[in-house]
Formats: C-alpha cells, structure tokens, sequence
C-alpha cells in the first residue's frame, strides 16, 4: 500500500514569533486507509486538517498528498465540519450539488448532465437514510440529518480524500454512534478508494472507526503514539463493549493523560 | 392619461378611505368566521387598526376638550377636512415626492450594492473606505443641499440626489458585512474543493447578504423619503416639501397636518413595499431564524 497523505516534520505557527500550533509531525495514512486523530482540545487538530488540505502552508516540514507535494488547496479532498455548515437558501439536494458546480469535469457537465447528478445525490442521501429529505431546507432537518448531509456533500464529488473534523461533536450519543455506522458504511463501499483522516477528541469513536491512531500531544501539537486498530471488519457496535475494545480505548486514555501531565 | 390623472387627483382620499373600510370589514367578517382557535391570532392582525383609530380618537377628544385652536395644534377632523380640500394639491405634490424618492432609491440601491460588494469582497477596501463613508454619512445632508443647488439649480435633481446620497449608505454597510461574515468552515470547505475567490462569492457570500441587503432597504427608503422631503422644502417647485414651506409661509396650520398625513401614508406604503419585497425574497432566512428558536 502506498502511502497517501504523508506529513514530514512539520510544524506550523499562525502568527509570525508565535507559539507553535503544531511541531515536527510525522504522519503517514496509507490509501485507502481510515485514519483518526486524537488529542486534547486545542492540540492543532485542525491545523493538521488545514495543512493536509493545503488550507494552510507549513513553515516547516513537507506535506505530500497522493504523491505530490501541497501548494494550493487539494482538489480531491471532501470535508465536513462539527458544524453541519449546510447553506440555508438551498435545499438539501441543491447544497449537495454544491461541490459539482465547482469540481471539474462535474461543473461542465453539470447542466447537460443533470438529471444523472441528481439521480446521484438522491442515491447518495438514501445511503445515508435521507430518502425524500432532497427538497427540504437544511433548518427543517434535525441535526443529526443536517450532519449526514453535511457528510453527503463532502462525499458527491468522489473525492479521494475525506477530512472529518470532529464531525459528529455536536451530537447526542445515541444518534453519534447511528453516523459512526453510516460514516463506516459509506468507507467499506468506497473499497479502499477513499482515504479518511478523522480528527476526535472521541476516543471510543477512533478506535471503532479507524485503521491507525494518532495522538497527539496538547499545544505544540506533536504525534505522542500511533497505533493500528486490527479489528476486522465489517466492525458491529458491539466491538465497543468487548474488553478488547476497552483495553485500546484505555492504552490511548492513559497516553494522553500522560502527555497532558508532563506538559 | 390625463382622463385618468384627473379621477386620481380628485377622488384618492375617497378611494383610500374605502380601501381601509373595506380592509377593516374584511378584517371583522373573517374573524368572525373564524374558529376559537384562530381568533386571537386574528385579533392580532386588527390591533394596528384599533391602536390608530383609538389614538386619533384621543387627540381629537383632547383638542375638543381643552378648546385647542386649530391655528395651533388642529384636530384629525379639522386635517381630514384640509385633506379633502387641498386634495389636488397634495395628491399632485406627494406623486412628485414619491417619483423622486424612489429615484433617489433606486440609485442608493445600484451604488450601494456596487460599493458593497467592493468593499465585503476586498479587506483592503474594506479598511480604507470606511473612514470616508462614516464621514460622508455623518454630515448633515441638509447643509448640502444648497451645493446642489448651486450646480443643478432649483427642480428635481437636488431631490433626487439628497435622496440617493442619504440612503446608500445602510445598503453598502450591510452588502460588506454580509459578505465579510461569511462562517470560516464553510469558506474551507469550498476552497479545499479549488473554488476562486469569484465563485466563493457568488456561491455563498452574495446569497448570504441578500437578508442584510434587504434588511437594509427598510432603513435606506425611509431615509431616502426623508432626504427628498428635505431638498424639496428647501430647493424645489414640486413635492410635499415644497407644499409645506408654502403652507407654513402662509401660516395654513391644517394644510401643514394635512401634508404631514399624506407624508406618513406614503412613508408606511413604502415601507410595507420593501418589507413585501423583504419576505418574498429571503423568507429562508427568516424562517430559519424561527426554526432555530
């Protein structure tokens, strides 16, 4: 497998002379890989997130993304924030077609093409359980809805790369662990064609979700441990209640912990 | 058009008055059809219409009581039967008011969108203009008045441009700030799809100013209203301003209260128009803001 994203001793600071928000990272997700990010808040998740997607340069280090390295924002990358960030004068189904009126070839064939794109989007929302939701306004739908179609339009453009910041922050336990199965089912479908960095402070999320763990430390955001997630999968929710699920969630907990103490 | 001018100078107040009966009576019969349920949400639309008669009511029972002159301070009836008696006048006067008004408007609302996307669009401008828009905006309009004077001379223009210079600047502030507001994730997440700084614009900042923009019209056609009456009075043959400085140099207090009704109508109807155009236009954005409640 070869690697995808790969950052090499990077570190990044958002004011010149300021503090570090992240320092010497090294990160390797392979292709295709489902990769997490954990850490304490304020840690420079998100600054990893920018740097991967050539949102933000670092000063130092190397950012490669499918074997090239950054310099303008990646175009093959999908993303979905905490907040579900849906614009509220678009229907459901017009905010998923947003990214192809962007994404070449999509936006030049868009307008001959239409009604295939839209037979995809409605595919893609009845994937997720929003059959029917299309024409409605982002505001009519509850929040997790609004998450799952937040997901759907990172995902419409077939994307490479899909960046998840804590995307399902907001929401209540019950409804969470519902995405966590839709997010993983939408991943398994890909088949190793979609790569995922999801950035957490969820650790029981991470290790049902991921391939490979990182932490990281609090500011300046360095990578502390990294560890695989072997389960097999298809994984069921029930993984989360096994001792072996436990004992992982714990091992990250405890390094954590640590890394917050001696900080 | 001159047969049909005519009916409309001599019979609007009739036609109004009808009108706002004819309002009432609609308003009554479908509150009376109505279940239990709807009725006090009904009752609602009737309460403009109770708390206006009933404080027309009040001054008109004040300035009986107390023997008021009507030199001084004249009664509704007194300034309705002025209305129907300079009704030509005030009809002929408040057409050139609101043709002026809207044209000064309509130039507000082409320069303020331009200079707003201008200025929401580029930090630079942002930061360099907004000094000299505050400083513009704060100079009494009426103390330019007499430029405008001097380079256009005495007509429609000075009208039209008080009007224009006094009411664009809500719609440029508020173009800027819909566009200079525009939530950081969502700017990430079509950038990390390699949109331009055009299609970040097009796409959401200017859908996004549309309720500041029409926010804004509410605040820019009253002033607008209000810079036209201002050049009127002072620098025009037409208008209601210009009505009013002949009646108060004629010391015609009722045509005064008189001209100050038509003034208030015509402030309301504007203002209800863009208040319309407001609902139809972003009603997403309002109704958002219910839902998030």
């Amino acid at each position: 497998m070869r690697p995808f994203v790969e950052l090499t001793g990077v570190s990044h600071t958002y004011a010149t002379g300021g503090t570090l928000a992240v320092d010497g990272l090294d990160i390797r997700v392979n292709e295709g890989e489902f990769a997490a990010v954990v850490g304490p808040s304020g840690c420079g998740k998100s600054t990893l997130m920018k740097l991967a997607t050539g949102l933000q340069f670092p000063q130092a280090g190397a950012v490669v993304v499918d074997g090239q390295e950054v310099r303008d924002p990646v175009k093959i990358a999908g993303m979905a924030f905490q907040a579900p960030t849906l614009l509220p004068w678009r229907t459901t189904l017009e905010n998923l077609m947003l990214p192809l009126e962007i994404v070449e070839p999509h936006r030049s064939r868009l307008r001959r093409h239409k009604a295939e794109y839209v037979a995809k989007a409605e595919a893609l929302l009845e994937s997720v359980g929003l059959k029917g939701a299309g024409s409605k306004f982002p505001w009519q739908l509850s929040g997790g809805m609004q998450q799952r179609a937040s997901l759907c339009r990172a995902l419409i453009h077939e994307p490479k790369l899909l960046m998840l910041d804590e995307p399902f922050g907001a929401l209540d336990a019950f409804t969470r662990e519902e995405l966590w199965c839709v997010i993983r089912d939408l991943h398994a479908r890909m088949a190793g064609s979609l790569t995922v960095i999801l950035v957490t402070h969820d650790l029981r999320e991470a290790v049902f979700l991921a391939d490979r763990i990182f932490c990281m430390s609090s500011r300046p955001g360095k990578i502390i441990a990294e560890r695989e997630v072997a389960f097999p999968r298809p994984r069921d929710l029930e993984i989360t209640y096994t001792s072996a699920f436990s004992d992982i969630v714990h091992d990250l907990r405890g390094r954590i912990a640590h890394a917050r103490s001696t900080a | 058009m001159d047969a049909i001018g005519e009916i409309l100078l001599t019979s609007w107040p009739a036609a109004l008055a009808i009108g706002i009966v004819g309002y009432i009576a609609y308003l009554l019969y479908k509150v009376i059809g109505a279940s239990a349920l709807d009725r006090t949400k009904l009752s609602l639309q009737l309460a403009p219409l109770f708390c206006t008669i009933g404080t027309f009511l009040v001054w008109e029972l004040l300035c009986k009581a107390f023997a008021v002159s009507t030199f001084v301070l004249p009664a509704p009836s007194d300034i309705g039967l002025a209305i129907w008696q300079f009704r030509r006048q005030i009809g002929f006067h408040s057409f050139h008011t609101a043709w002026m008004t809207l044209a000064g408007f309509g130039l507000a609302v082409a320069f303020g969108i331009a200079l707003g996307l201008l200025l929401g669009a580029s930090r630079f401008f942002y930061a360099g203009f907004y000094p000299l828009l505050v400083g513009f905006n704060s100079i009494p309009k009426v103390a330019v008045v007499p430029i405008l004077v001097i380079w256009f001379g005495v007509g429609w223009l000075p009208a039209v441009l008080t009007a224009f210079m006094i009411s664009f600047f809500p719609i440029v502030v508020n173009v800027a700030t819909g566009l200079a507001t525009i939530e950081p994730e969502t700017e990430d997440v079509l950038k990390a799809l390699g949109a331009s700084k055009l299609q970040i614009m097009t796409k959401v900042g200017i859908p996004r100013s549309m309720p500041y923009f029409f926010g804004s019209l509410k605040v820019a056609i009253t002033l607008a209203y209000v810079g036209s009456v201002i050049a009127e009075y002072n620098a025009s043959r037409y208008g209601i301003g210009n009505l009013m400085a002949r009646a108060s140099a004629d010391f015609n207090v009722p045509l005064l209260f008189a001209a100050l009704i038509a003034l208030a109508i015509l402030g309301v109807a504007m203002y209800m128009a863009t208040v319309w155009l407001e609902n139809r236009m972003t009603g997403w954005a309002q109704r958002s803001s219910f839902a998030a409640t």
